[in-house]
């Protein structure tokens, strides 16, 4: 058949498809159900054409035509309703525990060099100074003066809601590296992981050195519950991220890859929610000193138990099996 | 190495779907367009904020977070692959199977920017986008998606309306064949010196007596394509 015949004969039946592709048509409802064997149709036109060696100009717009079917018929649409409740109850804390490894891994490292730098810290009190200048060291100092009205990172001109904005922006990026800086074999999340936990450990034991404790752990003890595991957790997905391309196992280094993103994403989500809420207490319940520190300290172990008992105890039965449905699949 | 700018997907029906990837310099001027309109927003903002008094810095600088990290990624899902950049250039980010890109995946890819922007000036995107075979930076090759251009020129038939057909008067090849039909589809495209040339090319299966070149490639095209 030539080709100004072949266009003759389905010009209708394209510029319809078309026409209801790009939404300008809706299908009537008891026509839907043609639809599938409608874009078989266009498929087996655009296998004709190209068999036939029609003008690339037509292959071109079958070939639009087909791909504009192909995703209203395979693509994906977004589902929103419940699936955020879905992921709170279940989708976090599965993506958390069927990654156990990289988060006992990436908590060690960011532990550890906390544990050691706090402890040379309390000892030496020349020792934060091999990590942060002196007028960073003196500005920490000034923060948690016992006779500050406020507490934490201030400046002059600075409300709440500024240093609410300064929180997410600073630690919510610092998370978003911590992960992103894993796709260098993991390399960056190390650093990120265990820089965090010299300089917050320093920080820690310096101020308590100092005698600064009425002032610095009433401030960090609520949101810090939020905000360390969650750059423990960032580092994990980093982790996972690294070490599919170590690591790639039965798949190409780019499938694996791949495959680990789609699961570590899901920490991610998770963390997000987690530095909100950290930059929430932070800013309006950390910082306010009209709070007594009794109180805050309860609020503080009772924050601590339960994103712990949140993250890893939780609906223990219901999300294992939600994980071997997952993997089922 | 092969390259080849056309991405190919089969479908379940055995079709192979193409799509032309994006190379690197539209993408990095679609990126400076946005950064452009980050920067206009925020600016904006910012003025906002200083005229009443500075109290809202914290809004500005959680909109700077969002705008920063959340742009691209609410134009991607929301705005079928495109932001505002994206459509100045005519390409869209899709999954590498040419669905389109949801949520998740959109999220890995500009969350990875980070490590494409390493050390600097998006080096590493740069050198991983003109090192894979389907032009993906690091985020793209970790979500799994690509870049292509939107869509391919409109076809339209009725360039040939104004042709008379005429009949060949030597056999052609299949390959002469295609070539005829594509040159008077498309010249719409050509200036009228570049068609003049072309036709030159191909005068041998031309007849000597043809005075315009042009007029007879068309011709015989629009024959071809079953017009009498």
């Amino acid at each position: 058949m030539k080709q100004l015949e072949f266009e003759r004969l389905h010009n209708d039946f394209w510029n319809r498809m078309q026409r209801i592709l790009e939404g300008a048509e809706i299908i009537e409802s008891e026509r839907s159900t043609e639809f599938p064997s409608d874009y078989r149709r266009l498929c087996q036109h655009l296998a004709m054409a190209k068999s036939r060696r029609y003008a690339p100009g037509l292959t071109n717009r079958l070939n639009q035509l087909v791909g504009l079917g192909y995703q209203s018929l395979y693509g994906q649409r977004i589902k929103d309703h419940g699936q955020i409740v879905e992921f709170l109850v279940t989708g976090f804390p599965a993506a958390l525990r069927s990654n156990a490894p990289y988060l006992w891994i990436a908590g060690a490292l960011f532990v550890l060099p906390y544990l050691a730098m706090m402890i040379a810290c309390l000892f030496n009190d020349q020792m934060l100074y091999s990590v942060m200048s002196a007028g960073e060291v003196r500005m920490m100092e000034a923060m948690y003066e016992p006779s500050v009205e406020k507490f934490g990172r201030e400046s002059q001109a600075s409300t709440d809601l500024w240093m609410f904005g300064f929180y997410i922006y600073n630690n919510i990026g610092i998370a978003f590296k911590c992960f992103a800086t894993g796709l260098f074999a993991g390399v960056g999340s190390l650093f990120m992981l265990a820089y965090n936990g010299v300089v917050i450990g320093g920080v820690s034991g310096h101020l308590t050195a100092l005698g600064y404790t009425e002032t610095f752990y009433p401030f960090v003890i609520g949101h810090g519950s939020f905000e360390l595991t969650a750059i423990a957790f960032s580092g994990a997905a980093g982790l996972k991220l690294g070490w599919a391309l170590l690591a790639p196992g039965k798949h190409t280094r780019i499938k694996a890859m791949h495959y680990a993103a789609i699961d570590a994403i899901k920490i991610m989500y998770g963390v997000f929610i987690m530095l909100t809420i950290a930059a929430f207490l932070e800013a309006f319940w950390s910082a306010s000193a009209s709070i007594p520190i009794a109180v805050k300290y309860l609020v503080g172990a009772i924050l601590w138990v339960a994103v712990y008992y949140y993250c890893f105890f939780f609906a223990r039965a219901k999300v294992r099996l939600y994980i071997e449905h997952n993997a089922a699949r | 190495m092969k390259f080849d700018t056309i991405c190919l997907v089969e479908t379940p029906e055995g079709i192979d779907l193409h799509a032309e990837l994006v190379g690197l310099v539209p993408r990095s001027l679609a990126y400076g367009i946005d950064l452009l309109v980050r920067i206009g927003i925020l600016t904006v903002f910012g003025i906002a904020v200083a005229l009443t008094g500075g109290k809202l810095g914290g809004l500005w600088l959680v909109a700077y977070f969002l705008l920063e990290w959340g742009y691209p990624v609410a134009f991607e899902v929301y705005r079928n692959g495109q932001t505002i950049g994206k459509k100045a250039f005519n390409i869209k980010v899709v999954n590498d199977d040419l669905t389109p890109i949801q949520f998740g995946p959109s999220l890995v890819r500009n969350l990875l920017r980070t490590a494409d922007i390493f050390p600097f000036f998006y080096v590493f995107g740069a050198i991983s986008i003109c090192l894979t075979s389907r032009f993906q930076r690091l985020g793209d090759l970790a979500a799994g998606t690509v870049v292509i251009y939107a869509e391919e020129p409109a076809y339209d038939s009725s360039a040939l309306d104004d042709v008379t057909p005429v009949t060949p008067v030597m056999a052609l090849s299949e390959a002469q064949q295609t070539a005829f039909i594509n040159f008077s589809l498309n010249r719409g495209n050509l200036s009228q010196a570049r068609q003049q040339e072309i036709a030159e090319i191909i005068r041998d299966v031309i007849p000597q007596r043809i005075d315009d070149p042009v007029d007879y490639v068309r011709g015989v095209g629009k024959w071809l394509l079953g017009a009498k």
